[in-house]
């Protein structure tokens, strides 16, 4: 192992793990240094409040994994960076968390930076002030999970779990030059993820390579009698679906994907993308996503009526932040009006609003219609395609504080991500090119239920016949 | 548009104390959100159902066995207060 | 007849009896010490999801089916939202627009003979905590957060305190038998709320109504429709508009009081629950759980007085007690031979009067049915005499003994040995020369004042039957 441990990946590492040239604190030690010379300026991980909680002690084993501030880490701060949950400290382990625990690994005892409760497409809404892109420090590292991405991309993580609620581990895996993936809705426990829209979020990997994300599939995935849309299916071993030949997949590229909007740049990466799998003997089909254009206002809509609901419990009676009241709807309007942040409060608002007395045919019940007929676009592709094949974001990242104060402009960055999580079907983003300016670009590449096995052959296939995901930013 | 009045009748819903400014912005900024969803009013779901979960899953259950429960202090450790064996909260009038 | 009439319907809320909650594996029981049965789920931390109980749904169908309701193929949770100390999730899980089951009825006795009142629906969901409340603030315990819920609503069905009683406590005979909840409103696992308002007699349409809560007893719904009605009545004779309000009931004072506008406008936001995946309750699973449910009390009733030859009333007064009915039935079929009239007496007579003697139920007098027997044994057998199987039965109870050992130490054995009795037939003869002269001159009164006498001096243990018989004899010969 001559190159510097933290700049490896996982399954680099575990070979070096099993042949005993290194061990498990070795790795810890080289990502514990990197952190310390580079998040001052990075900010990919959240500080924990008031020194070490007093938890159960910290094992490093196997090789440690960056964990998104919204998966329950027993005995340590999982905290949404709100201020809301302030000091949190679960008393459980996460479903994933006590897997990884499980096959021999660790997770590092710091969490990743985040928008509030997910809610973003940049991580500049946290408490812990905005992750900035190793690629450009001027640029967001996408979001909500900025910080696991920008971890991974800055090799200040080997290997780190997101959550995606409608593209929030693939657009940051895409504005990071990593690989990110959104497994398939009932794939992943939920158990310990803290809700942000409970028919949406999944929990998946962002890796430095493919392979990774089916090591890190492999362990994460499964049946949890604790999830009740945790789907009992056999796990398969994915890391086999990889240098499978693509030679007849059948892929479609959605016409509705390449409109106005769509940044030349990262277009024309997308078509290099097709043409380099064509010559791979991929069959590319255009193809029409018809509700297209509909799946970010449904998604508004749904996503926010279910986390109305889910952050209701954020009230300061068992647990985070109270305000000093002695009127009991004081106390609640005192601890939610000043422990969620701005979007939070806005996200709440639109879904208590599309669920109220009135409203709720008009905005709710029709979202929930127009979402199966997004879902029924996909299924009818799908009885003849194996993949489609998109952009994973209109553009590379963005400027921080270009968005932030038009919602709506920021809603529309994930308008290629959202409808794999209204139909609940697998979705990856991998690094395919690079922009004038030196940003990554993402390819996502989405399939049928359950079947992350295609997604990771034709990912692989062009990954390792592409090499962008090699590349790194030059941090220094 | 969504007017300050609906703002504020949501916000007390949601148990949300707004500042008059944030009251204000809110009511644009929801103003513009909603018109973009109105977008969906074109859409013709005649007959369609509507979708709740991504996948269709149904009669999941548990078997009625006791699992155990947290240690009282365990349940208790993360309350901003509490008394004794209790989570304290304002006199609740009824 | 009162110029008004009531329009009552009732709410009840019923505790599962499932031995964990409805979301999570936290044990149920009642009385532990405060927030030790609560886990991740049901404490509402985040991240923490539900996973139904299965003899929860199963309970459900099977109360659903025992009140007529049409059990529905397709059925989900949904979430009611709202923002309440005892509520950790700020919703709580419950059933909106796709309830279990809709539609049943129950039949009630009433003065005019039986009345069918409808159940609008029956559907599950969960409880919330408990509230204490101090001086300056209240606690909250989670131990009951979670406990499986079902409501079930009446149509406006019900027109008096009494009809509201009778069907509070022909829905608890009926739970009580199926086994599912011990129905204790002191406990809190039997909760019950009614709506009432009332409308000139004889007219069809509905007034303004009323909200009841916190009735902790039945007799509390009864006292609080009473008092409500009263008021209601009065108001609207002197013209005033009656405005609708939730009011709770105070047993101190025996009247309603107006309960303070809850903050904001009732919006509870209900939509379907995402955690959980619907349920599909197909007709097999259904004739299952129909095909488990036990007979029911109306059922029992009818076969008590068909095939026990029981008085209608006397069957009633058996079967309103589950424990009681099962116990008496056990009785009568072990009771030997085929005329049971003997036992089924003894139920309806000393049995039931003990048991009111002393404040318990039949089967709450733990006898046990071969004691019973037994000493119907010796009753039928003449071996004791009827007065003396009273007694014996009363020192059963106290002592817990078999009735051979009571009666022989007692030394209660009826004589009824031909030679035992005719040495002291010969003494009273003897010593009643008067009394057997007038017998024997045509007064039969005589034969009487003799067989008592012999009575007396056997110490009441002779069998009066075979001393008479005896003395007949001998006088006549
Ligand atoms: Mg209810
Ligand atoms: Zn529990």
């Amino acid at each position: 192992m001559s190159k510097n441990l933290y700049s490896l990946t996982a399954h680099e590492l575990s070979e070096g793990l099993r042949s005993k040239e290194i061990k498990s604190e070795d790795i810890s030690f080289a990502l514990e240094s990197r952190i310390k010379k580079l998040d001052a300026r990075v900010n990919a991980y959240q500080k924990p409040p008031k020194g070490p909680p007093s938890g159960e002690s910290f094992v490093s084993s196997g090789i440690p994994l960056a964990v998104k501030d919204n998966i329950c880490t027993k005995g340590f701060y999982t905290q949404c960076c709100s201020r809301i949950l302030e000091g949190f400290i679960p008393p459980y382990d996460a479903t994933v968390i006590r897997k990884i625990k499980e096959s021999g690994h660790s997770c590092l005892k710091l969490k990743t930076n985040m928008d509030e409760f997910a809610f973003g497409s940049s991580t500049e809404n946290s408490f812990s002030g905005p992750t900035r892109n190793p690629w450009d420090l001027d640029c967001v590292p996408g979001g909500s999970s900025g910080g696991s991405a920008a971890a991974v991309a800055a090799d200040e993580a080997i290997w780190a779990l997101g959550s995606d609620t409608g593209g929030s581990i693939r657009q940051p895996a895409s504005f990071c030059g990593v690989v990110g993936l959104k497994p398939t809705y009932g794939r992943v426990s939920r158990f310990g993820l803290i809700a942000f829209a409970s028919s949406l979020d999944q929990i998946g990997p962002i890796t430095k390579d493919v392979y990774d994300s089916a090591l890190l599939m492999n362990i994460i995935s499964g049946y949890d009698p604790n999830d009740s849309t945790s789907v009992n299916l056999p796990v398969p071993d994915y890391t086999k679906a990889l240098g499978k030949d693509v030679r007849g997949f059948k892929v479609g590229v959605p016409r509705e994907y390449f409109i106005e909007g769509l940044d030349p740049e990262v277009k024309a990466s997308v078509e290099e993308a097709i043409n380099k799998l064509r010559k791979l003997g991929v069959d590319f089909k255009e193809v029409s996503l018809n509700h297209t254009e509909y799946a970010v206002p449904v998604y508004y809509i749904i996503a926010t009526a279910e986390a109305s609901s889910n952050l209701a419990r954020f009230d300061g009676v068992q647990y985070g932040f109270r305000s000093k009241d002695a009127n009991l709807i004081d106390m609640y309007k005192k601890a939610r009006g000043e422990g969620f942040g701005e979007e939070a409060k806005r996200r709440i608002i639109l879904g208590t609003f599309a669920l109220s007395h009135g409203y709720y045919d008009a905005y709710y019940l029709r979202a929930l219609k127009v979402r199966t007929l997004i879902k029924e676009d996909f299924d009818s592709l799908f009885k003849e395609l194996d993949c489609i094949l998109t952009p994973t974001s209109p553009t590379a990242a963005f400027k921080i504080g270009e968005k932030v104060n038009d919602p709506l402009k920021m809603y529309l960055s994930d308008i290629y991500t959202i409808s794999a999580n209204l139909a609940g079907i697998p979705g990856i983003s991998l690094p395919c090119g690079l922009t004038k300016n030196g940003m990554p670009i993402g390819l996502q590449i989405l399939a049928r239920h359950f079947e992350e096995e295609k997604v990771f052959s034709l990912a692989y296939a062009f990954e390792q016949n592409t090499g962008w995901h090699k590349l790194k930013p030059k941090l220094t | 548009m969504i007017d300050k009045k609906t703002v504020e009748y949501v916000a007390n819903l949601a148990r949300i104390g707004l500042k008059e400014e944030e009251a204000d912005m809110l009511s644009g900024q929801l103003g513009d959100i909603l018109g973009f969803i109105d977008k969906l009013k074109e859409v013709n779901v005649d007959n369609v159902h509507p979708t709740s979960h991504a996948i269709s899953l149904n009669n999941v259950l548990r078997e009625d066995s006791p699992q155990g429960s947290l240690s009282v202090n365990s349940a208790l450790s993360n309350a901003p207060l509490k008394r004794s064996n209790f989570f304290l909260v304002p006199k609740v009038i009824e | 007849m009162p110029k008004y009439e009531a329009v009552i319907g009732l709410e009840v809320h019923l505790h599962l009896s499932t031995r964990t909650k409805a979301f999570c594996g936290c044990s149920t029981e009642f009385g532990k010490e405060a927030n030790s049965q609560t886990c991740p789920v049901c404490l509402g931390l985040p991240g923490s999801l539900p996973v139904f109980n299965r003899t929860a749904l199963d309970y459900a169908i099977k109360v659903a089916l025992a009140l007529n309701c049409k059990v529905q193929e397709y059925t989900k949770f949904d979430r009611k939202n709202y923002f309440y100390p005892d509520l950790p999730k700020g919703y709580q899980i419950s059933q909106y627009d796709l309830p279990l089951s809709l539609d049943g009825f129950l039949n009630i006795d009433t003065d005019t003979g039986l009345k069918r009142i409808g159940i609008t629906r029956v559907h599950m969901e969960e409880d919330a905590g408990k509230l204490i409340h101090e001086d300056n603030d209240s606690l909250v315990d989670f131990n009951r957060t979670g406990v499986p819920l079902l409501e079930i609503v009446s149509q406006p069905d019900i027109s008096s305190p009494e009809e509201a009683y009778q069907y509070l406590s022909t829905l608890k005979t009926i739970i009580e038998y199926l086994d599912v909840s011990d129905c204790d409103m002191e406990k809190g696992s039997l909760r019950c709320d009614a709506n009432i308002s009332l409308r000139p007699r004889g007219e069809s349409g509905l007034g303004v109504k009323t909200e009841l809560k916190n009735m902790n007893s039945f007799k509390g719904v009864k006292d609080a429709l009473g008092y409500e009605i009263k008021r209601q009545a009065e108001l609207l004779e002197s013209g005033v508009i009656l405005m609708q309000e939730t009011r709770l009931w105070d047993i101190k004072e025996m009247k309603t009081v107006s309960m303070r506008a809850k903050e904001g406008a009732k919006d509870y936001r209900y939509f379907p629950e995402p955690d959980l995946p619907p349920f599909i309750i197909t007709p097999s699973k259904i004739e299952e759980i129909r095909r488990a449910i036990p007979e029911l009390p109306h059922e029992k009733i009818r076969r008590f007085v068909e095939f026990y030859g029981l008085l209608e009333y006397d069957a009633k007064v058996l079967v309103a007690s589950k424990k009681d009915a099962l116990f008496a039935e056990e009785c009568f079929n072990s009771y030997p031979g085929k005329d049971k009239k003997l036992i089924v007496n003894w139920f309806i007579g000393p049995l039931l009067a003990e048991a009111n003697n002393r404040n318990l139920s039949i089967s709450g007098l733990n006898i046990p049915s071969a004691h019973l027997l037994e000493l119907l044994g010796f009753l039928s057998r003449n071996e004791i005499s009827n007065l003396a199987a009273k007694a014996v039965l009363s020192d059963m109870i106290d002592t817990a003994k078999p009735p051979e050992e009571i009666i022989k130490s007692k030394n209660l054995i009826q004589i009824s040995d031909g030679g035992a009795l005719k040495k002291i037939m010969e003494e009273v003869i003897g010593e009643n020369q008067k009394s057997v002269a007038d017998y024997k001159s045509g007064k039969e009164n005589a034969l009487m004042f003799l067989v008592g006498q012999l009575m007396r001096k056997s110490q009441g243990k002779a069998n009066p039957k075979i001393a008479r018989e005896l003395l007949k004899e001998r006088l006549n010969a």
